[in-house]
């Protein structure tokens, strides 16, 4: 059971090595079969283009799963219909080469579906042969998604019906409708005439990709003398009397010549590059260390709660930031799950002398309030002896608690009158760092352009900034 | 370099690319996604690909394709999405192909919840495709760990030519800290066997392929020699006040940072506690616990997890009956308060 390759060409090995047992000379594929001619056309095309050595071939499950027996290429056998993702990729990595991924019916109509859609919708810059023998050849004569209506497999052995399987799939035709395709051709492997127009379009594929037209398909309909229980001759028989009628051969799309080549160029960054590239180059505001108060009583675990647009997660961030700047430890983590996405957010902010152990804050020594609902929630969490900061121009009500230091502040109200109330949470930063000893206001200031990065918008945050600090002084004294 | 206050999703990404990484193949899924956003805003600036493939499994495929030609790919996504690269693990660790895969945990089965969970050490730890193989992985618990075992998990991956997976959760992926990045690795290890499209390369061959019993056995005991190599090479592990503790917990991930405060808050009352935080999953700390388990301070040990109970498993293994094994989770999201695990470690430690 198994064919010889005459006038072998440089695209094969010399001798099947991979190939286990004695046989080195000949395939492992059945007398009759198309998959030895198909592989035959494409080795001559690469020899002939002399782009043998460049070669990938990507062969994923079904009988063509040991092409790399055979191809003089580089090999990479994939999962059973994964071939053009990791054509994707290798085409990626290296788009000089000449990708082909090599498919059966099974492989690409079936558990491959969605890849070769999508391999051939992203008009990836590889060749893509599809061989349509109607049958799964290597698992033993099952149905395959291009099995005619009433053909007998052993998945159908009373004949597929159009109730129980539905119609043969073409997948020719489907691929044709796509924008992306370059050249997408059905041929068939019968008579000699038939195999001359077989060549030509693995010709034509492989060229495609040379010249970086883009995707090409070709889909061949091939002999399976064995799961078609017949002989050679009434295999090549029946594809020109039977399944050349379910699946007519043509060219359904060709656009090669139209089109312009692809630019597939690289432009990879040597690693020294990186860190600029990436921003990981250098701290964009240098700070003076003398200008930080590093105050040896700090430790505070906040929470920030809110509406969601308040800029409750915002705000802890820069908490964050600033304590990362006067050499904190710092974490910050948002309120995760359902919560986040139904209108409230809340926010967990750690600042430390030492390693932080848990990020999470269920008793905050501080706790911003930015609605009622929030003040309501947490108020009973904060330590004793903590803060309670909520914005008395929202929230209608008052902590109840007095074993706390109260802070009411009219952040929208503030900011509403510096003319964008979206400045409130800047506003209480301010009233954090005038009214608390753990936060310096100089280095919020230096953090404050960091964040803001449009003038007019740094201008109005610094007033809301300013305004914040003096009313935190007021009423910290 | 600079330090910045990143998330933990963002610093996985930036660590990919200083550590050679320059092709990312994803599909979104939170609590993930973060980390497809900063590929796709990162990977072109250095040349790199970013593509969000059509799928899961289309996507650890891409992987397989590209990491074949020997460049650094990884792919990252949550636990469903986990389970459909399932396919795709097995296959490059069959074919022994170096990449970086993440996982960011989250609360299941099925659909499950956004919310993190620790319940994928099983699909990820002790393989969870088919076939004799493991994954290298590796377990962050903080935003700088995101960066550095990111980096450290495709040096592991190229060394034994072996994929390598970052098991986070949606706490660490979501928190935001202080990352001190590294300088970017300027130097690789040729890779003899990847296939470049050059004359050079044409006898290479990527496969899973053994058709011979004897050549397929032969093939999956020297993967099994390779695990063994990495249990004495790479096992990584961190010790807090174990010297004198009666009682050790172990936790990995960002269940350690809560461990971690609770010991703490123990300690202050005079508890004889400590924690043991496997870094590497695996190769798993199995000898230290071993050793911990055999010393006469040690009177028990409790493991915590967000799951219900799948280290512990490797716990009781390495303890061998030597001592009494615990154990406490939380499932569906929930996270444990610092208070409920002072509690539960006091009423765990009555078995001493």
């Amino acid at each position: 059971m198994s064919v010889k390759i005459l006038g072998k060409s440089e695209g094969f090995y010399d001798t099947y090595e991979r190939r286990p047992g004695s046989n080195k000379e000949q395939t492992h594929y059945c007398p009759g079969c198309g998959h030895g001619i198909l592989h035959k056309m494409i080795a001559e095309a690469l020899t002939d283009y002399e782009v043998a050595e460049n070669c990938i071939f990507v062969s994923p499950v079904g009988c063509s799963v040991f092409a790399y027996y055979y191809f003089n290429a580089g090999n990479i056998q994939s999962a059973h219909g994964r071939a053009p993702a990791v054509a994707t990729g290798v085409k990626r990595a290296l788009p000089e080469s000449i990708v082909i991924s090599y498919q059966g019916d099974g492989d690409l109509a079936a558990i491959g579906g969605n890849e070769i859609l999508h391999a051939a919708n992203r008009g990836e810059a590889m060749t893509v042969f599809f061989v349509n023998n109607a049958i799964y050849g290597m698992t033993g004569g099952q149905m395959a998604p291009t099995t005619l209506i009433g053909q007998k497999t052993t998945t159908t052995p009373y004949g597929r019906t159009l109730q129980n399987e539905g119609y043969p799939i073409r997948m020719a035709e489907i691929i044709a409708s796509l924008e992306s395709p370059v050249y997408v051709e059905r041929v068939m492997m019968a008579d000699v005439r038939s195999k001359n127009a077989a060549r030509k379009a693995v010709r034509r594929g492989i060229k495609n990709q040379i010249e970086k037209k883009g995707f090409s398909f070709i889909e061949v309909l091939s002999t399976c003398p064995t799961g078609w229980k017949m002989t050679a001759p009434q295999s090549e028989e029946w594809i020109k009397s039977t399944l050349m009628q379910n699946f007519p051969l043509g060219v359904f799309k060709d656009i090669a010549q139209q089109v312009e080549p692809l630019d597939l160029s690289q432009n990879l960054a040597t690693p020294a590059r990186v860190p600029k590239l990436i921003g990981l180059d250098q701290d964009k505001v240098k700070f003076d260390p003398a200008s930080m108060k590093l105050n040896e009583t700090i430790d505070q675990e906040i929470k920030i709660a809110g509406f969601g647009g308040q800029g409750v997660l915002s705000l802890g961030v820069w908490l964050s930031e600033i304590g990362m700047r006067e050499d904190l430890e710092v974490s910050w983590i948002p309120s995760y799950g359902p919560e986040m996405r139904g209108g409230t957010a809340n926010c967990h902010v750690k600042l430390s002398r030492e390693a932080i152990g848990s990020p999470l804050v269920t008793h905050p020594t501080v706790l911003v309030a930015m609605n009622r609902p929030s003040l309501e929630k947490f108020e009973d969490d904060v330590i004793e002896g903590g803060a309670i900061l909520w914005d008395s121009s929202l929230i209608d009500i008052e902590p109840k608690r007095e074993d706390i230091t109260r802070i009411p502040i009219p952040a929208t109200e503030i900011a509403k009158e510096l003319g964008n109330t979206k400045t409130s949470n800047v506003v209480i930063l301010g009233v954090l760092a005038g009214y608390s000893d753990f936060l310096d206001p100089m280095v919020v200031q230096q953090v404050l352009p960091l964040i803001f990065k449009k003038r007019h918008l740094l201008e109005i945050n610094l007033k809301a900034f300013q305004k914040g600090l003096e009313l935190g002084r007021q009423l910290s004294a | 370099m600079a330090k910045q206050f990143v998330k933990g999703n963002e610093a996985i990404v930036k660590g990919a690319i200083l550590a050679g990484c320059r092709a990312y193949y994803g599909y979104p899924i939170t609590p993930a996604s973060e980390i497809a956003h900063a590929a796709a805003q990162y990977m072109p600036l250095v040349g790199g690909t970013f593509l969000q493939a059509e799928s899961e499994i289309a996507a650890i495929n891409m992987v397989y394709g590209a990491a074949g030609t020997g460049i650094r790919a990884m792919t990252a996504s949550s636990s469903p999405g986990f389970s459909l690269k399932q396919e795709g693990m097995s296959y490059l660790a069959g074919a022994e192909l170096p990449c970086v895969v993440v996982d960011i945990t989250r609360g299941g089965p099925g659909l499950g919840n956004i919310a993190p969970e620790q319940s994928d050490y099983h699909q990820v730890v002790k393989g969870g495709g088919h076939g004799n193989y493991k994954n290298i992985v590796v377990a962050p618990n903080s935003a700088q760990e995101m960066c550095d075992l990111t980096m450290l998990a495709f040096d592991l991956a190229d060394k034994y030519r072996n994929p390598a997976v970052v098991l986070a959760d949606g706490f660490i992926g979501q928190m935001m800290e202080p990352v001190d990045f590294p300088e970017p690795v300027e130097e690789f290890a040729e890779k003899k066997w990847a296939i470049r499209g050059v004359d050079g390369d044409r006898m290479n061959l990527i496969s899973s392929i053994e058709l011979d019993p004897d050549d397929l056995e032969r093939h999956n005991q020297k993967l099994q020699r390779k695990y063994e190599i990495m249990v004495n090479n790479e096992t990584r592990f961190e010790e807090y006040r174990l010297d004198d503790a009666d009682f050790i917990v172990v936790g990995y991930g960002i269940v350690s940072r809560m461990v971690h405060t609770a010991v703490d808050q123990l300690r202050i009352e005079g508890v004889k506690v400590g924690m043991l935080r496997p870094i590497t999953l695996m190769p798993y700390p199995s000898k230290r616990i071993a050793e911990l388990a055999a010393m006469d301070h040690v009177k028990a040990f409790s493991v915590i997890e967000l799951s219900n109970g799948q280290m512990v498993d490797d716990v009781r293994l390495a303890v061998n009956g030597a001592k009494p094994v615990e154990f406490y989770g939380r499932m569906g999201g929930n996270v444990p308060s610092i208070k409920e695990l002072v509690h539960e470690i006091k009423r765990m430690m009555r078995v001493i």
